[in-house]
């Protein structure tokens, strides 16, 4: 939404908020595109406790003694910059506030087994992860460089697969499901893997685009100024600025702008055609019922959508929320295909693993006798 | 002593020489063709702060091609290209650029580099002012200004056309300044007219840049006596 907005610079300054500590900025100035800013920086610091909690809960007891020391230290060094730096109250306070919480926390901290290694090993990734994303959406900020917006959008959508993919490994569901117990007789597994990586090119496109800072690049669809492919000359492209008339301040368009959103739009079009090969192929080999095909089919009803929202975003020159919808179905695209390819890993094998999948199956029981 | 005197002396009467031959260039600039109708600006009106400030009023516009209704068109850029000359900027009076009512003013406007640029908030709502310099060596900025603070002051050391001045609290307020090596410059009125002082004698390039309209280039040679150039712009 901030990007959509135009407002990625509205708070000037990071990590405070307007020389406040981000948790103390007084609602009544969360207004204008502040409020979106400002937003996603308490939807993020929310998110950094959560991964944290997620991080830490695998590695009981040790994060048991984390807790305690960590809350002990905060609530020292809270009581020290309130007392020595009065001028940092808030952030004093800060230190003061989660110290106080994680202090008592560690008491009441789960008591059970550490988790298996692999769930450690993931939980530190996305901690590391989700604190890099914090400090490139901050550098970006303080460094004014929109090349960091477009590894901040990106890396985004990774994150967001890497927790719906630790989610996955974690439900009961996953850990009961056979291994390698359907026959893979066309190579599902690499349709979906293929299909799965021309969405993320997509994505770092999309994202390419919007921290371009120009607004539409091609005002139509489904034709391009007219026609099937634009003129990028530079007189042509200096009659299309002539005539365009934007409310934000965006910047004048470009050849290369214009050119990337077409790369966009073919892109899409063989997003198109992959998915919907992933669903064909998948009803084909594995039947309607399969969890796979349900999936697929998800996949193109969402693929479907991303195309209409795609569409209506140029329609409605491109307005917020409908350019927030689409990079909204974008991520939940790109989740979708990464799940559906994990989950042929597991669920699909080569014909001969399958045989002698089978054949061991066929030997236990008469080894059992 | 004697000599730096001798020195000191030739130097001034030349200088005021210079002056005393030193012509102004003027002229009008019009635009050919229909611009493309001006946008009312809606996420203004409906911004529950900076709605108050307008509220009894139209809606505000973009303000792209300010058209006279003859063709006269106002935010032309107009200067004298590769003019031998310093700037001027560090001794000049420093220009101010005003928000009001959530809207920059002046929208086009030219200084000098090293010249002060005073940005002041009128309004009773807070802004982020952000310079967006394209040009290696004008540093870009983004500064906060709470209503009836200090204006802030923002220098410009190499010359950029066109520099962005914005703010992204409210998404639809931008200027933009032209920033000149030396004096010779002007900005076109609504009445499409400029005057550009005391030019010395010489041939020059007068360019004519508006943001949207395009560029034009006009060869002149200024004498003794004023100039008058007048330059067609044109939107196809």
């Amino acid at each position: 939404m901030v990007t959509s907005h135009g407002v990625g610079m509205a708070v000037p300054d990071w990590p405070n908020t307007y020389g406040y500590n981000m948790f103390f900025f007084p609602v009544s100035k969360w207004v204008g595109g502040v409020f979106y800013e400002h937003s996603l920086g308490a939807v993020g610091s929310a998110v950094v406790l959560r991964v944290l909690i997620l991080a830490s809960r695998p590695h009981v007891p040790k994060s048991r003694r984390w807790l305690k020391s960590g809350g002990l230290i905060l609530l020292v060094a809270g009581a020290l910059v309130c007392a020595l730096a009065r001028a940092k109250w808030q952030d004093g306070l800060f230190l003061l506030l989660v110290g106080a919480v994680a202090f008592p926390a560690s008491f009441i901290w789960p008591k059970s087994e550490p988790a298996p290694k692999w769930m450690r090993r993931m939980g530190i990734i996305a901690l590391v992860a989700v604190i890099f994303q914090g400090v490139l959406g901050g550098l970006r900020v303080t460094m004014f460089k929109d090349e960091l917006g477009i590894f901040h959008g990106t890396l985004a959508q990774l994150f967001f697969l890497f927790i719906c993919l630790m989610a996955l490994f974690l439900s009961r569901w996953w850990q009961t499901l056979p291994q390698g117990a359907v026959t893979d007789r066309v190579g599902l597994r690499w349709f979906y893997f293929a299909a799965t990586g021309l969405i993320f090119l997509q994505l770092i496109l999309g994202a390419t685009m919007r921290h371009q800072h120009a607004g539409l690049a091609i005002s139509d669809f489904p034709l391009a100024y007219g026609e099937l492919w634009p003129d990028m000359s530079s007189e042509a492209v200096a009659k299309y600025n002539q005539n365009r008339v934007e409310t934000t301040a965006y910047y004048e368009i470009t050849a290369f702008q214009i050119g990337l959103q077409m790369a966009h739009r073919i892109l899409a079009a063989l997003i198109f055609v992959a998915v919907l090969v992933c669903v064909w192929l998948t009803r084909r080999e594995l039947g309607w019922q399969n969890p796979l095909s349900k999936l697929t089919t998800l996949w193109m009803t969402l693929i479907v959508t991303q195309v209409f929202l795609g569409a209506v975003t140029i329609w409605t020159n491109k307005s917020a929320d409908i350019a927030t919808a689409h990079v909204a179905v974008g991520a939940l695209s790109l989740m979708t295909g990464g799940l559906i390819t994990t989950l042929s890993l597991r669920r699909l094998c080569n014909a001969s693993k399958t045989y002698s999948l089978q054949a061991a199956a066929f030997a236990q029981p008469s080894a059992s006798k | 002593m004697k000599k730096k005197t001798w020195i000191l002396a030739t130097l001034t009467v030349a200088a005021s020489l210079q002056l005393g031959m030193a012509a102004d260039i003027t002229g009008k600039v019009t635009l050919k063709g229909t611009p493309p109708p001006e946008k009312p600006i809606d996420a203004l009106k409906n911004d529950p702060n900076c709605g108050k400030l307008v509220k009894d009023k139209e809606v505000p516009k973009t303000r792209f091609y300010l058209v006279g209704d003859k063709g006269q068109l106002a935010d032309v850029i107009v200067s004298i290209k590769g003019i031998p000359g310093k700037s001027t900027g560090a001794q000049a009076k420093p220009h101010l650029l005003d928000q009001v009512n959530c809207e920059y003013v002046p929208y086009v406007s030219a200084v000098q580099t090293d010249q002060k640029i005073l940005v002041r908030n009128s309004d009773p709502v807070f802004h982020n002012v952000h310079p967006t310099p394209k040009v290696q060596g004008n540093n870009e900025a983004n500064k906060a200004q709470m209503p009836k603070a200090p204006d802030l002051e923002f220098t410009f050391t190499k010359p950029e056309e066109l520099l962005r001045f914005k703010c992204d609290v409210h998404p639809w307020m931008f200027a933009y300044v032209s920033v000149f090596d030396h004096p010779y410059f002007s900005v076109t009125g609504t009445d499409g007219t400029f005057t550009i002082q005391n030019v010395p004698p010489g041939k020059y390039t007068l360019e004519f840049n508006h943001r949207k309209a395009g560029v034009v280039t006009k060869e002149i040679e200024v004498k003794d006596s004023n100039v008058t150039v007048d330059a067609e712009l044109e939107v196809k």
